[in-house]
């Protein structure tokens, strides 16, 4: 066992580092790719800027509040899409036939897949998001103790581990249809995109709806209330654990659709 | 006559593929859908938080937002023509020069054709999802027959200005080592300058009159704040001014700058 | 050894027709049509043998390439390789085998080919001893000793093919697929190609399983074909089994040979002349025939 794991990260190593000497072949491309989301992502930092500007607050959040929260779900989604990237494009995997090439060998498919598709381009989101984050440290009254740094990297954990999930239910996804799977999208691209608020501003309804049908609150809207002192309850520090549960899903999924794959052909 | 047919069934081809992909179009739509009335929520919240500074009736901020929504794929431009950026980064482009046609008709047909059957597609369950939501969630009326018609007649307009900008950055394309690149950074400016982020009544009052006179007002913001009224009278006849002006100096300027490419080809040799 | 028995295989392929009133019908209501890709398909192949598979496009050749390598599981039937089921234990069955597709790349594209061989190693976990081994054989033998330090996408399709065989052999696989190796290739390379598959067979005893279309790389390298047609295995035997096979339809080809005969005549002869050697007119016109045979057979048994 102690051996396979070895093995396996050693050669995870090692797709990582072809995969960063390819990036690097094409030097002038990566760098614009990472200007590019670096600067693209500015957009929703501009509305919520403005936005807040203009109001103050929204259902009690300042615009540093906001900020910290935005810049922790930035840099799970970016981590995740750097991380999971092979999850994220499988549907090109697919479609081009790669896949059948990665089941001819004699190792663990996700592990290909992950190594093989690893994302650095995506360094420019989380560089953003880091700077987002700093800024929003600065203007917030956050005082910060040991268990908010915690909960803080518990955040970036649980959400890395949930938007990974939310990528790998896709890629299950694809191996029942190649069309559709834009509906998957509301999950990975939505979560990142509207999570930049607390849910709670969302309303009532949409709180419920993140907590239990999809588990997005743990990562973001209770351990947030921690972090921000809108409550003494501890425990909501280490909800983003529970995304482990999700990603256990998520891989069943996988798998089940793997079987699939294969006794339909493609 | 027969150059139309031309283009017309460049058009057709487009409106075909898209429709092929039928899963595609219904997730899409509940996709969008989705995302919508996440915005307005949104959007709710801030309402509640502060009513004295809200800059426009919620119900038309709901309204800006589904007809967001319903013609995104006319006006975004995140999804310009793919084929095209191919065929100029691996020089296909050497066959489209080929054909007896003008390249930039060709391929602003092309591109038109792709976004119209884009949102023709699109606009439909949106819209009628839109409608029959509840309150305070649902697509208003227009505000008048007179709106609507300016709306539709803006809506045009300002298709007509993104797909001249468009041209603009495929053009460019050829003179630049990294088009995705570029891209990348026309498209994050654009989505912030065009409304599709926020409704430019939101950003504050110094920012917005600069934008406003950019050619990106008139590609969300105008036509979508003409249907609920908030835009009327003269900023409405200025702003449709404006429009026009972006569209024909574009138009004009693409041109001029497409036929400097062609020569550069045709000495380089692609 | 590798069996198959009685093995069946079908796709649902959703239908899709061309126009814009078809294409809004189908916004409501879609066809789904199943495509038997193999009925009942048995054959065995012993150890170190060389098997042509032919058959034209569509037959259910990649079918059952994918089913023999573990990548697709039969609906019915058995199947054996070397006492493995290939779709049980797929990572433990595919460490025996080696696939090469003549259309895809299994090398890194970016990068140097000595690195994709360096990673390839790590992926099968080969010993160093025996990498170094292989490495040096095929660099040798498949002359790569120029393309190693060459990142993949700066190769020619020729040298390119060289170093894909090079790299489903590195961890000395027992049984190779080819699936259209020689596919876009040079006369040159071709060559380079079926002579090395040849040595591979003799000094390995490797079982090599070849689908091509280009006779002319059946006859160079096999001595058994297996003709496959809408899913179904339609002749095992020898070239002149297939020679006889056609003979029984001899009225067919005599005609189309005729007709053949007068465009090549009128068309063909001064290039060919012009061309090259006699012995590659010879091989040509060989090869002509045997395509014209594989032609006519194809048309005659129907399953085109």
């Amino acid at each position: 066992m102690c051996e396979r794991i070895r093995k396996s990260t050693k050669l995870y190593f090692h797709y990582l580092s072809v995969a960063l000497r390819s990036t690097m072949q094409y030097k002038m491309s990566f760098f614009m790719m990472v200007i590019g989301r670096f600067l693209l992502s500015f957009n929703g930092i501009l509305g919520v800027y403005f936005m807040l500007s203009r109001f103050g607050q929204v259902k009690g959040y300042t615009f540093g509040e906001v900020l910290l929260c935005f810049s922790i779900i930035q840099m799970d989604f970016a981590l995740a899409e750097c991380i999971g990237g092979g999850f994220a494009t499988f549907a090109s995997t697919v479609r081009q036939g790669e896949f059948d090439r990665i089941l001819l060998r004699p190792c663990s498919t996700i592990l290909q897949l992950l190594g093989g598709k690893f994302r650095i381009d995506r360094i420019g989101l989380i560089l953003q998001a880091v700077v987002m984050f700093a800024y929003g440290v600065a203007v917030s009254p956050v005082e910060w103790t040991f268990g908010r740094s915690l909960t803080v990297f518990l955040m970036l954990f649980g959400g890395t581990m949930l938007f990974t999930s939310f990528f790998l239910l896709r890629a299950a996804f694809t191996f029942f249809t190649l069309e559709g799977l834009e509906l998957v999208n509301i999950l990975t691209y939505g979560a990142q995109e509207h999570g930049k608020y607390p849910i709670d501003i969302y309303g009532k309804k949409m709180l419920s709806f993140c907590t239990y049908i999809i588990p997005y609150t743990l990562v973001q809207y209770y351990p947030l209330q921690y972090l921000l002192g809108h409550t003494d309850q501890w425990y909501y520090g280490i909800y983003p654990l529970g995304a482990a549960g999700f990603l256990l899903l998520c891989y069943a999924a996988w798998r089940f659709g793997m079987r699939h794959y294969q006794s339909a052909g493609s | 006559m027969k150059k139309y047919k031309t283009y017309f069934s460049f058009f057709r081809i487009r409106f075909n593929m898209g429709l092929q992909y039928r899963v595609a179009a219904v997730s899409g739509a509940a996709t969008q859908i989705l995302w919508g009335l996440m915005e307005c929520l949104a959007f709710m919240a801030f309402q509640e938080s502060d009513p004295e500074v809200y800059p426009m009736a919620l119900s038309a901020t709901v309204s800006y937002i589904w007809l967001r929504e319903a013609f995104f794929s006319a006006f975004t431009t995140w999804k310009a023509d793919e084929d095209i950026f191919d065929s100029i980064v691996n020089g296909g482009i050497a066959y489209e020069l080929c054909r007896p046609v003008s390249v930039y008709h060709m391929w602003f047909a092309k591109t038109v054709a792709a976004r119209v059957a884009g949102a023709g597609l699109r606009c439909v369950p949106l819209l009628t999802v839109a409608f029959l939501l509840p309150q305070p969630l649902r697509l208003m009326l227009p505000k008048s027959p007179a709106h609507f018609a300016l709306f539709v007649i803006t809506l045009f307009l300002g298709l007509g200005v993104t797909v001249a900008f468009c041209m603009f950055t495929y053009v460019l394309a050829f003179f630049t080592i990294s088009p995705q690149g570029l891209r990348m950074l026309f498209t994050s400016m654009i989505d912030f300058l065009s409304g599709a982020i926020i409704p430019l009544p939101f950003m504050s009052n110094a920012v917005r009159k600069v934008v406003e006179l950019l050619p990106f007002a008139g590609m969300f913001n105008v036509p979508l704040l003409i249907y609920s009224g908030e835009l009327a009278g003269t900023e409405m006849f200025r702003s449709i001014g404006m429009q026009c002006f972006w569209l024909i100096t574009l138009v004009v300027s693409g041109r001029v700058l497409c036929k400097a490419a062609e020569r550069k080809i045709v000495v380089q040799g692609g | 050894m590798i069996t198959m028995e009685h093995v069946c295989k079908s796709y649902r392929v959703a239908k899709r027709n061309a126009g814009m009133k078809e294409a809004c019908k189908a916004l409501f209501r879609r066809d789904v049509e199943i495509i038997r890709a193999l009925s009942d398909v048995s054959f065995t192949i012993q150890d170190g043998e060389m098997v042509g598979y032919i058959g034209p496009n569509g037959a259910g050749k990649s079918s059952t390439i994918k089913i023999l390598s573990g990548i697709l599981t039969p609906e019915s039937g058995n199947c054996l390789v070397d006492g493995r089921i290939p779709w049980k234990n797929r990572t433990e069955h595919v460490r025996q085998i080696g696939v090469v597709f003549g259309q895809r790349s299994q090398l890194w594209w970016d990068v140097p080919v000595i690195d994709s061989f360096e990673l390839l190693k790590d992926i099968y976990t080969i010993p160093s001893y025996e990498y170094q081994n292989n490495l040096e054989e095929l660099t040798e033998l498949l002359h790569l000793q120029e393309l190693l330090k060459m990142p993949t996408r700066q190769l020619s399709l020729g040298q390119r093919m060289r170093c894909e065989i090079a790299a489903s052999l590195l961890h000395s696989p027992k049984i190779l697929f080819l699936d259209e190796p020689t596919i876009g290739l040079d006369a040159v390379s071709k060559l380079a190609v079926r002579e090395f598959i040849m040595q591979l067979n003799q000094n390995h005893k490797t079982t090599v399983i070849l689908t091509t279309h280009d006779m002319q790389d059946i006859e160079a390298l096999t001595k058994r074909i297996i003709l496959i047609g809408r899913g179904r295995v339609l002749m095992d035997g020898t070239l002149e089994d297939m020679r006889t096979l056609a003979a029984e339809h001899g009225q067919a080809i005599e005609e189309r040979h005729a007709v053949a005969d007068q465009r090549l005549q009128t068309t063909g002869q001064f290039g060919c002349m012009a061309e090259g050697t006699v012995y590659e007119e010879a091989a040509k016109q060989n090869a002509d025939s045997l395509e014209r045979i594989v032609a006519s057979l194809y048309q005659k048994l129907d399953i085109l």
